[in-house]
């Protein structure tokens, strides 16, 4: 049994018959990781220590007799912007560069209550900005597909984790594409559930109103049993959403779309679009006409104004969020010599704290708040907001969920875009209207581009609080085309051998 | 030309960040084409849209007033770059004059 290559599902069961032990699953995800993460970089810390300890707490509770939560003893690789108790977070910056936070996230503590084994704190984009990780003050992780090129972003590490099979789940954060489109580019999947259902306390705010944390998994069952894990109401965080879970693991297995309302996004396609990825999507739009799905275009046209509208609003969240690092309670202090005062040291330590593209949105947020530049900018955003939304629910009207590609592209070699801000911005093209919407959307493998042989992710979109949809669709999908492919996508990936 | 250097400069003071003359002629242009392109935002024509700020919307999440444990003195001061007596040491905050 190859450990590392089964399934979250699998290891569950074989953990539920005292098959494995959760220590065995641990050491063997420890002993993958020291042996390909030299390569790949998906993780800040490795936590060897602790997840041994909480394996083996696993194990002896369960030698006892007790009743365990299905991830019991499975292992799951943490972004590095989830605070976590006795473990750094960094957030992929100089400034939190050796800061221990005194508390667990909520979703951190949620892991460690189901007896999710936590192996390690994954790279990131400093503060989640960005599609490449190539904005981590610590260097880029690399795509297990091909080692030269992105694992996409901010999210990346967790995703090169769970594509190189350093660890079976993991979570991240999507505030305007964080999550899908690294699972896109990595050939694995990821969500980014309805905006309020899974908690933000004790997650590094980056834009509050957007961010949003969720699973990647290498199947869609797999994402689903760790968004229901994390998911659910949290006092801590008064936009956490007071509602059940939606169906998430049940829609998975079911995995059934007949009679299912698909609306392909019409304006999420043409320019800008590489033809490989276009034609693997039109292939998987036609393999959920074949399973039964009355597929329909629909028109989002304001679509188009989205990924302006983010660039004004996150940045100007962000220009607000990122004021608390002030060189004075914790994380760096620079130039505190006895000469300088509070704001010159402050003014020092966030220049040498943050890196270029934080810099970059904090300057653009607060430009867009600035008075005489607000109404113009930020309102108009604002309204721009409202405009997408009733897009969404017009569509939505129509159809039960919406498809598009999750990404204009494939993975881009490392370096392309990395001083290019607004190319790099064109990564989140399709996954933005989501987080503007605040509804779920999920991206699951849907082929190979012909070009270069990389991996598409296929976008599926639904009203918040309907999750389940996402992954009824997503995994009737993934179940057609591993009919079709023989094996999963994953087995092509040959950045580390075979 | 929407945004000038001399604006990106006064943009970081504001915001405390004491960008060298080299970062300011890399970010000038670049900050320069970002706001031309988010402009076009305002193509929209969105007399009367009320604006949205969030997506969920709830309004005035209360909850019950009641104490619960917090970090000991030792554990939120554990971080701090300096601390003196038991409080966070900070630069001066006042000019001598």
């Amino acid at each position: 049994m190859e450990l590392t290559r089964m399934t979250a599902a699998e290891l569950s069961a074989a953990l539920a018959t005292s098959e494995v032990s959760a220590t065995e699953v641990t050491q063997a995800h420890l002993d993958r990781i020291a042996a390909v993460d030299d390569r790949v970089h998906a993780f800040l810390h490795i936590a060897a220590d602790s997840a041994l300890a909480q394996a083996a707490d696993v194990d002896q509770r369960r030698a006892t007799g007790e009743q365990l939560a299905p991830l019991a003893g499975v292992p799951v690789a943490v972004k590095d912007v989830f605070t976590t108790k006795n473990m750094p977070t960094t957030c992929g910056s100089r400034i939190l560069d050796g800061w221990h936070p005194p508390y667990d996230a909520t979703i951190t503590r949620r892991l460690k209550q189901a007896g999710a084994i936590i192996l390690g704190k994954t790279n990131m984009d400093e503060f989640a900005m960005g599609s490449s990780t190539e904005n981590s003050a610590f260097g880029p992780s690399r795509n297990p597909w091909d080692l030269d090129k992105i694992p996409g972003g901010s999210s990346g590490g967790s995703a090169a984790a769970v594509a190189a099979y350093e660890a079976p789940l993991a979570i991240g954060t999507d505030t305007g594409g964080s999550i899908r489109q690294p699972a896109a580019v990595c050939g694995i999947v990821g969500t980014k559930p309805t905006y309020g259902g899974s908690s933000r306390y004790g997650v590094v705010a980056f834009a509050s109103s957007l961010d949003t944390p969720g699973p990647f998994g290498r199947t869609v069952l797999d994402a689903a049993l760790l968004h229901e894990a994390i998911s659910g109401h949290d006092p801590m965080d008064s936009t956490s959403i007071d509602a059940p879970v939606p169906p998430v693991v049940a829609a998975a297995r079911e995995a059934d779309v007949s009679g299912m309302r698909i609306g392909v996004v019409t304006d999420l396609s043409g320019d800008g679009y590489q033809p490989g990825v276009l034609s693997r999507f039109a292939e998987a739009v036609e393999l959920l006409e074949s399973l039964g799905a009355k597929v329909t275009e629909v028109s989002c046209p304001h679509f188009k104004y989205a990924l302006p509208a983010y660039y004004l609003i996150a940045p100007s969240e962000c220009s607000s969020n990122l004021a608390r690092f002030d060189a004075m309670r914790y994380g760096l202090r620079v130039g505190d010599d006895g000469t300088r005062d509070a704001e010159e040291v402050m003014a020092l330590t966030r220049e040498a704290g943050f890196g270029a593209e934080v810099k970059r949105r904090i300057i653009l947020g607060a430009y867009a708040l600035s008075s005489g530049y607000y109404d113009a900018y930020y309102g108009k955003a604002q309204q721009v907001r409202t405009l997408i939304i009733r897009d969404f629910d017009a569509a939505f009207g129509q159809v039960d969920v919406l498809v598009s590609p999750a990404t204009p592209t494939t993975a881009f070699p490392l370096g392309e875009r990395a001083d290019d801000p607004m190319a790099m911005y064109l990564a989140d093209l399709c996954t933005i209207p989501s987080d503007l919407a605040g509804n779920a959307a999920i991206s699951v493998p849907c082929g190979l581009a012909a070009e270069d042989g990389l991996p598409v992710g296929l976008q599926v979109m639904a009203p918040a609080l309907a999750d389940d949809r996402l992954y009824r669709v997503a995994a009737a999908a993934e179940a057609a085309f591993a009919g079709r492919w023989g094996q999963p996508l994953l087995a092509s990936a040959k950045g580390l051998g075979a | 030309m929407p945004i000038t250097r001399d604006e990106v400069a006064h943009l970081a003071r504001l915001s405390r960040i004491a960008l060298s003359d080299a970062e300011l002629d890399h970010l000038a242009p670049q900050l320069d084409q970002i706001i031309t392109a988010v402009a076009q935002v305002q193509e929209v024509a969105a007399e009367g849209i009320p604006p949205t700020s969030h997506a969920t919307g709830l309004t005035n999440v209360f909850r019950a007033d009641e104490p619960v444990p917090c970090l000991t003195p030792e554990e939120a001061l554990a971080q701090a770059p300096a601390v003196e007596r038991q409080r966070f040491k900070v630069p001066r905050i006042l000019g001598e004059d």
